[in-house]
């Protein structure tokens, strides 16, 4: 009903303006014949009708905004640690952050993707890729939170990944840079031929989420650079681009692009299933990281695994087919049918698209052009299904409305290009601002996008916006793509450097999203459900404070007895089961952050006070009229005093 | 009113005395849903809290509403939300509702078998009617007193212009601004099930009265 009286609100006042309403929706004459503002404007206490996860790239997190108002909901910590939220820094999600290479506060995060049902996005999870230190994490879309991070052995420059096929089997995860496998010492300069390159497919369990990495494909020493499923019809293959091909180990630039072709590769993964079912692969030593995060526990925890399923890609036929694509490919896109793949070759003039129809023809009647390490070439004429002549300079990503068109981003010549599948015609084309990168159309990756609004992710921003000093947000605009032509209606600043986004309908995600955690059904080793059962024990040097916070006092806030030399453990439990009442706490003098406590949680971390003195410590979110009496007071005596560890609060 | 009394012909004796039955027996509905509601909405809570008050005791809309209206309330020195054990209406509240509507019952089973007089449906409604509004009067004393006998030493001691310490009881029905709190009290589906009851049971005293006399 609000929906409609606001449809006839917005029509009467477009009717002023355009005389009817009915012509506003078809003309498409650009900026003048619609009214931009009206198209983003989110009134006052309104919803989004999307949200929108944007990859924080060079930050390693993920930030949640509302499309089309662009609002920054949250940033969602992943990779990288959050002083804010005492992500990585508390002592319950330190082990979210552990590696085989030992603690990394810090990743590179890039291509966020919705677990799907059906070929349609769902919003149970969002996954998304570590670059730099190999990584894979399950966000969990009730907590908003980390729940999982999956470590990838054999793997280097986590790029062509996080991809999720269409009934969320498997998230696919690819190494850009090959490496000797296993690891050992070697000549860079006996890279050609020796080194490899890993595809990794994690099975998701379908109701809890939880990660597996269930095999990995053993390719050539190629770079792997993005990948997207099969769906449709193609469900069951998955495709890779490469660069690379000439296996270059130093001055890629040039030595990388004298290729005429490098090649898409076809992954057959229901093939690998049979091959692995039948015991082709081979178990293989390998350390890798697995971290959990419990929600009745609010802890992480982090195991070691020392074992992964590989498949040698060259042993076994009828795995991987590799189609030619003519000049060093960087975004592997699927439309929404499964029929088309596009190879966005980054130096090519002309964007080439594959069938897939083609491709398994030339397969059965074995139409080759030689092989590459034992892995068949198709003909490049056999798979092609058409080109778009002349799009633009430099194509990265290509995404679909479900309507028949892409969206191809030019990254050289600034600009989104709007083509038609199967004629390949181009219908539009707008500028972005500028050199933009990725582009997202919710659902972008699914077999049902949703062609109303599209995103360009640009890489340099100039003068966008206010003069900030030499260090520049990253710049995203926003199109409305519901006509004909292109309509740029919004320009934002993003957090990070954005690799790709998804987004996903409010409705399919925003009633399930948590208010609270129920302190009944905390299970951490230090809750404190009750303030009578706050206390402080001693264990050598470590004193354990089991605190509680609620509006607006600390139990205990006046603790004697602690020394210096003591590690004192603070594990706060917020009483609270109110809606948006989180309380923090700091202490002056400890070497980390605060902590910022939801209802119902606990956490925990560390205080090694150095000096004798009475320190104090206070809550750190507004949480209450009060909220500037939450406060409290520790007395640290010498490191051979005698004070026996008291605590109270208001003197009892 | 001319066709009123004709109106009342509706019903035979038998049929009147199931309707005092039927009447009665709707009592036993607020063993099933709250008597009456009160909800407390503020700028920070825009989906409000709320108490549904039924004949066995207060319980919260939400399931942790009383905990939090408990933590607000502790800032003004209010009493916490009484147990069911902590007061002795929702001990007696429920017998006394059992009675009624056993006797109820059993004066329209009287009626059915010609033993009971329209009459006494009539002094039941009454009785019922006293015994309600003596619970109503008896609810409004417990919220005055749980809205102004509060702890001396509250977090925060509000007066009003002439210096008198404020009060917080919620309205016993209606809006009421309390600090930065809306409350608003109503009756809830038991009360007006009872309702509901006790109409059915003056219809079958009226229809019962015009039975007898022709």
């Amino acid at each position: 009903m609000k929906t409609k009286f606001k449809l006839l609100l917005t029509c009467s006042v477009a009717g002023l303006l355009l005389a009817g309403c009915g012509d506003s929706k078809k003309s498409n004459k650009g900026a003048l014949s619609t009214n931009a503002a009206e198209k983003v404007y989110v009134a006052p206490g309104e919803y989004d009708e999307y949200y929108g996860f944007f990859s924080g790239g060079f930050s390693g997190q993920l930030s949640v905004y509302g499309l089309p108002s662009g609002r920054l909901f949250k940033v969602i910590p992943v990779f990288s640690q959050d002083p804010e939220k005492a992500y990585g820094y508390s002592e319950e999600t330190k082990p979210m952050l552990m590696t085989s290479h030992g603690f990394i506060p810090w990743d590179d995060s890039h291509h966020p993707d919705i677990s799907q049902t059906k070929g349609e996005v769902d919003g149970r999870w969002i996954f998304i890729n570590g670059n730099n230190t190999p990584r894979i994490a399950r966000i969990d879309l009730e907590d908003f939170s980390t729940a999982e991070i999956l470590e990838i052995p054999n793997s280097a420059g986590n790029h062509s990944s996080s991809y999720v096929t269409e009934n969320t089997e498997y998230v696919v995860a690819g190494t850009r840079f090959s490496v000797p496998i296993p690891q050992r010492d070697m000549s860079i300069k006996d890279y050609k031929g020796n080194f490899k390159g890993a595809l990794s497919f994690i099975s998701v369990d379908q109701e809890s989420g939880e990660m597996d990495l269930s095999f990995q494909i053993l390719m050539p020493g190629f770079n792997y650079d993005l990948s997207h499923p099969g769906r449709g019809k193609s469900h069951g293959w998955f495709f890779f681009t490469t660069y690379n091909t000439e296996e270059a180990h130093s001055l890629l630039e040039v030595n990388a692009s004298q290729n005429d072709k490098d090649f898409i590769a076809a992954v057959n993964w229901k093939k690998a299933e049979e091959y692995i079912k039948a015991g082709k692969g081979k178990k293989m030593p390998a350390k890798y990281a697995h971290n959990k995060f419990d929600n009745s526990t609010h802890m992480a925890t982090h195991t070691m695994k020392d074992e992964v399923l590989v498949l040698d890609a060259t042993e076994l036929p009828g795995l991987v087919y590799l189609l030619p694509t003519p000049k060093s490919p960087h975004g592997c896109d699927v439309d929404p049918s499964g029929e088309y793949i596009v190879g966005n070759g980054k130096l090519s003039a002309n964007l080439t698209v594959h069938s897939f129809t083609k491709m398994l023809d030339a397969i059965e009647n074995k139409k080759f052009d030689g092989d590459a390490y034992g892995l068949p070439i198709l003909k490049f004429d056999d798979v092609l299904a058409g080109v778009v002549e002349q799009p633009g300079l430099g194509p990265l990503h290509t995404e679909f409305d479900g309507k028949g068109n892409a969206y191809t981003t030019f990254f050289i010549s600034s600009e989104v290009v709007k083509w038609k599948l199967g004629t390949w015609e181009i219908v539009d084309r707008k500028p972005t601002y500028y050199s933009v990168g990725h582009l997202m159309i919710p659902g972008g990756n699914s077999a049902k996008p949703d062609g109303k609004y599209m995103v360009a992710m640009n890489k340099i921003t100039k003068d966008r916006y206010l003069p900030v000093g030499p260090d520049l947000n990253h710049s995203a605009q926003l199109y409305d793509i519901t006509g004909d032509k292109m309509e740029l209606i919004l320009d934002f600043p993003t957090i990070g450097e954005p690799h790709y986004a998804a987004a996903i309908k409010a409705d399919k995600i925003m009633h399930k999203s948590r208010q609270i955690y129920k302190l009944d059904e905390n299970k951490h080793p230090y809750v404190t459900k009750n303030p009578s059962e706050a206390k402080v024990v001693r264990k050598g040097n470590e004193v354990h404070i089991n605190m509680t916070m609620i509006r607006s006092h600390f139990t205990p806030d006046n603790i004697e007895g602690v020394k210096v030399g003591d590690k004192v453990f603070f594990h706060v439990t917020n009483l609270e089961q109110d809606f948006d009442v989180p309380h923090g706490l700091a202490m002056l003098g400890a070497n980390t952050t605060e902590l910022l406590v939801t209802p119902g949680k606990t956490e925990t971390f560390v205080w090694e006070p150095k000096q004798v003195g009475v320190w104090p410590f206070y809550c750190t979110d507004f949480c209450s009229a009060l909220h500037q009496e939450m406060q409290g007071y520790i007395r640290v005596s010498p490191a051979d005093s005698d004070i026996e560890l008291s605590w109270s609060l208001d003197d009892e | 009113m001319y066709n009123a009394s004709a109106f009342y012909k509706i019903l035979d004796m038998k049929k009147a005395s199931l309707l005092m039955m039927v009447g009665a027996a709707l009592l036993l509905s607020l063993f099933f849903f709250p008597l009456w509601n009160i909800e407390l909405g503020a700028p920070q809570y825009p989906v409000p809290l709320g108490m549904n008050i039924h004949i066995t005791g207060i319980e919260g809309v939400k399931e942790f509403d009383i905990q939090n209206i408990d933590g607000l309330n502790h800032y003004i020195g209010m009493k916490t939300i009484p147990k069911a054990e902590q007061m002795w209406e929702f001990t007696v509240f429920p017998i006394v509702i059992g009675l009624m509507s056993v006797l109820g019952i059993l004066l329209g089973i009287g009626g059915y078998l010609n033993k009971v007089k329209p009459i006494f449906f009539l002094y039941w409604l009454i009785l019922m009617s006293v015994l309600g509004l003596l619970g109503m009067y008896d609810f409004n004393l417990w919220l005055i007193d749980y809205g102004s006998d509060l702890d001396p030493h509250a977090i925060m001691k509000m007066v009003d212009a002439n210096g008198n310490p404020l009060t917080y009881e919620p309205p016993i029905f209606g809006h009421r601004k309390i600090l930065n709190f809306d409350a608003y009290s109503y009756p809830h589906i038991g009360a007006y099930l009872m309702a509901v009851g006790m109409f059915f049971t003056l219809l079958a005293y009226l229809c019962g009265r015009k039975a007898k006399t022709n």
